[in-house]
């Protein structure tokens, strides 16, 4: 186990490299910052200074050189436009994020689970059907759209929830409950055709023959083995959300890494921009270890 | 009158499908009492494991549907309890073990954890089940209980899973066990161990035993008494000695008829001139793992060698090595004199043409969104000097004809043909290339009984009509002593003995192959009562 966390370590240093490297050179082909930061108006020799402050006038291979250098020290230089350290900048982001993310992620694990071997065990009856049905609303439902719907009826309409922002646990309400429910609807399905499979095993027969009760049946026999393929999407939907939720975020002012990430591509804050992917590719590979760890604990079979 | 311990009385089951309504069991009756050993014997789809499954409640409704009938459990009704009670008698008054114990025991759980949770689940408390666990695991025969409680079923053999699955259901002493093909996927010797394991158990604890097989040999060794299904319905019941000697249903008379292994044994050929086939020490290694030893063989011209052993013994890398499928660690073989490990790729490409192979299921060795017509032609789209085009649709039919199937099948899927029926399709696909010597790894050992005759008989006729050679691997030593002209023994990857067949079944000299012999079993209660003896001396005597 020690030697496997190990061989993924270097393997995802070796990706983290290589994401440097191409993050760094294509984000200089989208422009010429001190176009965006100083006014239009700004003399030649302001244009200079500020090019030479920030190390933009030296060769391209130089300031990638300077740039690793200041990553293996975990400085990823200052951002441009807010004057504070990047790092700082993006961690204070992404903690948002991470909250946001992981009690979707938490709320979607649990009721997908629920829901969803619940109806597998009934698969075609009324509860599957109506399971299913809604699932499919939700997986389908584009989050755009259902945010404003929300707003326009929770916080204009009834006035129940505020529109946007921070500050309150009312405030978390509606960016994770929109975020719920498109993963909710991936997760539902993926559960239910897992444990429709586990459901008719043979070692489900097996422990009907013993007289096992219905409720051990579902939640310990089969759903255990039913885990790993729900794992894994559930692991890339938990992914795609540390990278912060864009379109929620924006929607609902939510100040997280998704938004940070747009903004600083948008206003060609390269530091910000760095710093941010580094960040979501380190929790990304951790998750992806987690679950890899929770493979080989949900299944003895699986051994690295 | 005492009611029977098992009683099922005029039971039919339905099932509900796309193709309409299937009667998979109608107007069944049968009893067990205490002590008795109940066998239901029927090929596949006779409706044996339906009947077993009514008993259990595993039968799912829908789309399953039990029609008419009674299942009396010490005359109280099963069928109209609630799932509640039925649960309560599942397990701790009627047990059930299954054919593939892998598939039926939980990947995910520890076997201690299962076998006790028979016990916790009918309220025993747990530190209780749990000693009684380390006894019943003692009791089949598991070394070392205590530590090998935590371990998983991959980590067993499979006779000991068996050996598991019977220590669990056993756990609350049931009053009756159900054991559908229990030995079914295991190999001779262990076969032997676990239906005297299972006979043991029921001396000491009483228990009735209804036992479910397809096999004429199992039904020898351990029935009292014997129920022969088919299609559905009980054709004939009585004493297992009384219906083998004396079977009064046509098809009852078939099935004992075509039960192998009572056939005149072939005589040696002396078959002059140049081996087909001559292997020189052929060794393969899987890393540490050596899966093949020095193994030397030679196959004559129209001649049947049949490879026998259990499972791991090495026989089936034998067969994939000269395809050439696999590598060999070391060694040489010599088709028609030349090396086939030293063949150009154009020349194997040849040689491949000659030796082809049979497999042993041939639901997955043939192409499902593939017509017969194209499966069979394949052949001459892969060798085009074989046949010009204009010639193909006449010599498929010529072939379907050949394997005892009617031309216009040609437009047929693999799916709509019975197991035998497709077995002889990929019979008629290697013949397409005009083979020299046919390896068939376990060819028959999937079919059922009187299928399994018919494929014999139809190999047989091909190798008198066109010369054919067989590398014939079995585990089935009945099949093996009517078909094969040699016999070669294998064991953990060793070829321990070799000789006619004759030599092999009358003087085996290898002690190998006496415990293989002593293991298998015959269709003949009579008979096999008489072996089971002398195995039970054999054992006393061993040290």
């Amino acid at each position: 186990m020690r030697h496997f966390i190990g061989k993924r370590a270097f393997a995802s240093a070796l990706s983290l490299i290589g994401l440097i490297v191409l993050v760094f050179f294509l984000s200089r082909l989208t422009g010429d910052p001190t176009a965006l930061f100083l006014p239009l108006d700004a003399s030649l020799e302001s244009r200079e200074r500020f090019r030479e402050l920030h190390g933009l006038n030296d060769p391209i291979i130089v300031q990638f050189g300077h740039y690793v250098w200041d990553v293996l020290n975990l400085d990823f230089g200052d951002s441009i436009r807010k004057a504070r350290p990047a790092l700082e900048v993006v961690l204070s982001a992404f903690q948002w994020t991470l909250i946001l993310a992981l009690t979707t992620v938490f709320l979607v694990t649990v009721a997908a689970i629920i829901i969803g071997s619940l109806a597998a065990f009934y698969a075609g009856g009324v509860f599957d059907r109506i399971a299913t049905f809604l699932s499919l609303i939700g997986a389908s439902a584009p989050d755009f759209w259902i945010a404003i719907v929300a707003i326009v009826l929770f916080s204009v309409n009834l006035g129940w929830l505020p529109t946007s922002g921070t500050g309150t646990i009312w405030h978390w309400v509606m960016p994770i409950a929109v975020l719920f429910i498109r993963p909710f609807g991936l997760a539902l399905q993926v559960v239910r055709g897992s444990m429709i499979t586990a459901l008719s095993s043979a070692y489900v027969k097996t422990a009907r023959a013993k007289g096992v009760k219905a409720s051990p049946i579902i939640f310990v026999h089969a759903l255990r083995n039913a885990l790993l393929p729900v794992i894994t999407v559930i692991g890339d939907l938990a992914a795609g959300m540390l990278n912060g939720a864009v379109v929620v975020e924006t929607i609902f002012g939510f100040p997280g890494v998704g938004k940070l990430m747009i903004d600083s591509i948008l206003q060609r804050d390269f530091t910000v921009v760095l710093a941010a992917i580094m960040v979501s590719a380190m929790a990304i590979f951790l998750m992806n270890l987690l679950i890899d760890i929770a493979y080989s604990v949900l299944d003895p079979r699986i051994r690295y | 009158m005492s009611a029977h311990l098992l009683e099922v009385r005029d039971l039919s089951v339905e099932f509900h499908t796309v193709h309409g309504q299937v009667k998979a069991v109608q107007s069944v009756s049968f009893h067990l009492d205490p002590g008795e050993t109940l066998v239901i014997l029927g090929e596949s789809g006779s409706g044996k494991s339906v009947s077993a499954s009514a008993v259990m409640n595993l039968i799912d409704m829908p789309p399953g549907e039990i029609t008419s009938g009674e299942v009396l459990y010490r005359g109280k009704s099963l069928l109209d309890m609630t799932g509640e009670e039925r649960r309560a008698i599942n397990g701790a008054k009627i047990a059930m073990i299954f054919q593939d114990p892998l598939a039926h025991l939980n990947p995910v759980y520890s076997v201690g954890w299962q076998i006790i949770e028979m016990m916790t689940t009918h309220g025993m408390p747990s530190d209780q089940a749990k000693q009684r666990a380390i006894e019943l695991l003692l009791r089949v025969g598991i070394p070392d209980p205590e530590s090998r409680m935590r371990a998983y079923p991959h980590q067993f053999s499979g006779g000991q899973r068996q050996r598991l699955m019977i220590a669990m259901a056993l756990a609350l002493k049931p009053d009756i066990l159900i054991a559908d093909e229990p030995t079914t996927a295991l190999d001779v010797t262990v076969q032997a161990q676990i239906l005297a394991l299972l006979k043991e158990l029921q001396a000491e604890t009483g228990m009735g035993l209804l036992l479910i097989t397809h096999d004429l040999g199992v039904v020898a060794e351990v029935a009292d008494n014997v129920v022969v299904m088919n299609a559905g319905e009980i054709v004939e019941s009585g004493p297992a000695g009384e219906v083998y000697a004396n079977p009064q249903h046509p098809y009852t008379k078939r099935l004992i008829a075509s039960a192998p292994g009572r056939g005149e044994m072939a005589e040696p050929v002396k078959a002059p001139g140049e081996p087909l086939l001559r292997l020189e020490g052929l060794s393969k290694s899987f890393g540490k793992f050596e899966a093949l030893k020095d193994a030397s063989l030679t196959v004559m011209p129209g001649e049947i060698v049949a490879i026998v052993g259990e499972s791991g013994s090495g026989k089936s890398t034998l067969a994939k090595t000269l395809l050439r499928l696999e590598e060999p660690t070391s060694g040489e073989a010599f088709y028609k004199g030349r090396d086939l490990f030293k063949m150009s790729q154009k020349e194997l490409f040849g040689m491949r043409r000659d030796i082809q192979m049979v497999f042993q299921d041939p639901t997955q060795s043939l192409n499902p969104r593939m017509s017969v017509y194209d499966l069979i032609s394949e052949a001459w789209v892969i060798h085009p000097e074989i046949l010009p085009k204009p010639k193909w649709r006449e010599r498929v039919a010529e072939l379907l004809g050949l394997v005892g199937l009617s031309p216009d099948h040609a437009r047929r899927y693999p799916h709509q043909f019975s197991g035998g029926q497709r077995q002889r399709i990929a019979i008629a696909r290697v013949l397409a290339l005009e083979p020299k010597l046919v390896v068939c790894d376990e060819a028959v050992s999937a079919l059922d009984v009187s299928i399994q005759a018919q494929v014999i008989d139809l190999l047989d006729g091909l190798r008198r009509d066109f010369g054919l050679s067989y590398i014939f691997i079995a585990h089935d030593l009945p099949v093996v002593r009517d078909f094969a002209d040699r016999v070669v023994v294998m064991q953990g990857g060793r070829i321990v003995e070799e000789g006619t067949v004759r030599q092999i079944f009358e003087a085996p000299r290898n002690d190998y192959t006496r415990a293989l012999l002593a293991a298998s079993l015959d269709p003949d209660p009579e008979v096999q009562a008489k072996r089971r003896a002398a195995r039970l001396e054999l054992e006393v005597l061993r040290p």
